[in-house]
């Protein structure tokens, strides 16, 4: 880049990577500890049998599906919000995608986990892979789970080169940096892996910013393509209010909604933890809380259109699912989330005051807690009253599935804690081009005349 | 043609459980225990369902058996991932126990609720052991399974009649369940046989089918009307 760095600046950005943290390793043992509760509690279940989880007939997906399709809908924080920014050029971007690619990937991966720990036999899950073999068996590709698989698959890939394209430039800088300083340490040899050789030529430009350009816009119709699919695993079937055609949009929407709710946790910690107060500045959580406003209205239209088409039609069936929805053993919960997702997030955001970093923070916490209910109350909540009303059930978690909801966390924030650790959150060279379109140097006079003219 | 079917007369039915425990035992269903079923485990492939109707004093009880239907356009069988369920030509929806892992997506579409599933291993205590039936498989922990129309006695009836080359007759196969009725309100049968009791009870103006209007195409018909 033309700029020279501004160094003193860019030192918040470098501190966490060098030298030894207590803080954040503190942090990443914590929550290494919490996160093992997912694989004790999983290893667990595997020895004495899925039965030691609470589902049960009729509820037969559970704590699992819920997590999952949580997880899969935190994960278009990322890569959605900062595609969209991407190619809409919204400068203020620049502090924000790297953290919310970073986020994408990792509930990708914990997301991924929650179909095998539900299996029955998840040490059979190869079953769902469709490759040649012996038995001349191939999985079923009407089945929504295989679209899910591979749906998945394709996003994660994605949005891994996606988080890994923008870091090449970063990593090649830390490279250098620890080259000169430490040339034998795992740690150069880490950063010259992923650095990928890269010499910032013109042409290694050209091509980054074609590659950046090209995902940005590839990822955007795969995120949506995601979640509908995910909506699709409940849409699909016969059951009473699972069976709408608005799953896929609705789906969509509260994955973007909860997307940007972590997003804003993420990035207040950031702040604080990182003392980047420079770079996610009020502007950034300013900008952010209107989109995050907008999506409270859209997920409230969408909540309420799904429900006031179900009342109106008043089928029997679907009206058993409503009512115990609204005003039966789950109405609790259900007018918590909408105290939580629409009653406070429109209370608070709807003002300026409203969005400023601990506020938006505060307000992404309960989104992030009303959106995990609202998957609960499309799983449990139909599952819970079949058609044939003899079999009404109930449920109630064992310690298992909340070990491995807890553990679910734990993983996340350890990954996050790690990433910190190896990778600048903020992207370094994104932010000095943005300094350098803001404040061209005069080095090239033509240029500038150029543009005055 | 083969299309196997079942017509249960809820107005004979009086609600023993003979066909309940015949299917256990036919069946190598496993008994789970008090504390299972009261979390919604029980295994039954056949439960009797107790609806009242009236008001007190005047109150009847009617039950109505209810097990896989066999639709013919069946909700469980696309959704899952590795075809372990299936129609077969006879029209019986068929479970492949060692292709199955256990996602229970099918159980979730089943609009009937009859599939069930081995959350644990089945134990027989000694000497249970020796009751097994050797003609149908034990499953395992995380496998999905369900009514078969007693499939190893469509078999056994089948092979028979090959050995003596004809067709196998109406009435020869009985399931478990309409063998052990008392109140004889099982029938068993090809419905494509236009001779048979099944295709004439099918017929009858007091013939019904679960959830009609979700276009299932059940194999299996109710008689309600009389007393």
């Amino acid at each position: 880049m033309g700029s020279p760095a501004d160094t003193s600046k860019e030192e918040a950005l470098l501190r966490p990577l060098s030298g030894i943290r207590p803080g954040l390793i503190a942090g990443s043992l914590v929550t290494g500890a919490i996160a093992s509760l997912l694989f004790f509690s999983w290893g667990y279940q595997i020895k004495n049998d899925i039965g030691v989880a609470g589902i049960n007939r009729p509820v037969f997906w559970g704590f699992y599906i819920t997590n999952f399709v949580f997880w899969i809908g935190i994960s278009h924080a990322g890569t959605l919000i900062s595609a969209i920014l991407r190619v809409t050029s919204a400068e203020w971007r620049r502090p924000v995608t790297r953290c919310a690619e970073a986020i994408t990937v990792f509930a990708l991966c914990i997301g991924g986990l929650f179909p095998l720990i539900h299996l029955g036999r998840p040490w059979l899950f190869w079953f769902m892979i469709p490759f040649p073999n012996s038995r001349g068996l191939w999985p079923n590709f009407r089945s929504p789970l295989v679209w899910d698989m591979m749906a998945i698959g394709t996003y994660l890939t994605g949005s891994l080169l996606y988080l890994l394209l923008p870091l090449l430039p970063d990593m090649a800088i830390l490279r250098d940096r620890v080259l000169a300083e430490t040339p034998a340490s795992l740690k150069a040899r880490l950063y010259t892996l992923m650095a990928l050789g890269w010499r910032g030529t013109t042409q290694q430009w050209h091509s980054l910013e074609a590659g950046i350009k090209t995902m940005a816009i590839i990822i955007i119709p795969v995120a949506v393509s995601v979640h509908t699919i995910v909506s699709w695993d409940f849409s699909m079937t016969l059951q009473p209010m699972w069976h709408s055609t608005i799953f896929g949009p609705y789906f969509v929407v509260g994955a973007i909604y909860s997307g940007i709710g972590v997003l804003m946790v993420a990035m207040y910690l950031l702040r604080r933890g990182l003392r980047l107060e420079e770079y996610l500045t009020d502007k950034v959580f300013n900008n952010l809380g209107l989109l995050f406003v907008a999506f409270t209205v859209i997920w409230t239209y969408f909540t309420a259109a799904e429900h006031i088409t179900v009342w109106y039609g008043h089928e029997p069936s679907e009206m058993a699912v409503f009512w115990e929805r609204l005003a039966g053993d789950y109405g609790g919960i259900f007018w918590g989330m909408i105290l939580v997702n629409t009653v406070i997030p429109l209370g608070v955001l709807s003002f300026r005051w409203g969005r400023r970093p601990l506020a938006t923070a505060i307000v992404g916490f309960g989104v992030l807690i009303g959106m995990w209910i609202e998957r609960f109350l499309i799983v449990v909540g139909t599952l819970r009253m079949p058609r044939m009303d003899f079999t009404v059930g109930t449920y109630s978690p064992s310690w298992v599935e909340l070990g491995v909801l807890v553990g679910s966390f734990g993983m996340f924030a350890m990954l996050y804690f790690l990433f910190v650790q190896l990778a600048p959150i903020v992207s370094i060279w994104e932010i000095r081009e943005g300094d350098h379109i803001a404040n061209p140097l005069p080095e090239n006079p033509q240029s500038i005349g150029r543009t005055s003219r | 043609m083969t299309r196997w079917g079942m017509v249960f007369d809820t107005d004979r039915c009086t609600g023993c459980g003979a066909c309940v425990v015949a299917c256990h035992a036919e069946n190598n269903i496993q008994t789970v225990g008090e504390d299972e079923a009261r979390k919604g485990r029980a295994m039954h492939w056949l439960r009797i369902e107790r609806h009242y109707e009236g008001t007190f004093p005047d109150v009847k009880v009617r039950f109505t058996p209810v097990l896989c239907q066999h639709c013919s356009a069946a909700p469980c069988e696309p959704v899952c991932p590795v075809y372990a369920t299936y129609r077969t030509p006879e029209g019986l929806n068929a479970m492949v126990y060692s292709r199955c892992i256990g996602t229970r997506y099918c159980a979730n579409n089943c609009p009937y609720t009859v599939r069930v599933f081995n959350w644990h291993d089945g134990e027989w205590p000694e000497p249970l052991e020796r009751q097994l039936n050797p003609d149908v498989s034990v499953r395992p922990t995380g496998v999905m399974e369900k009514c078969t129309f007693c499939v190893q006695r469509i078999q056994d009836a089948q092979s028979l009649a090959k050995d003596d080359d004809r067709e196998v007759g109406d009435g020869e196969i009985q399931t478990a369940c309409s063998q052990s009725c008392p109140a004889r309100a099982i029938v068993f049968g090809n419905l494509e046989d236009p001779a048979s009791e099944v295709v004439r009870l099918a017929r009858s103006e007091r013939s019904s089918q679960l959830l009609e209007d979700l276009g299932t195409h059940p194999s299996v018909f109710y008689l309600r009307g009389g007393g």
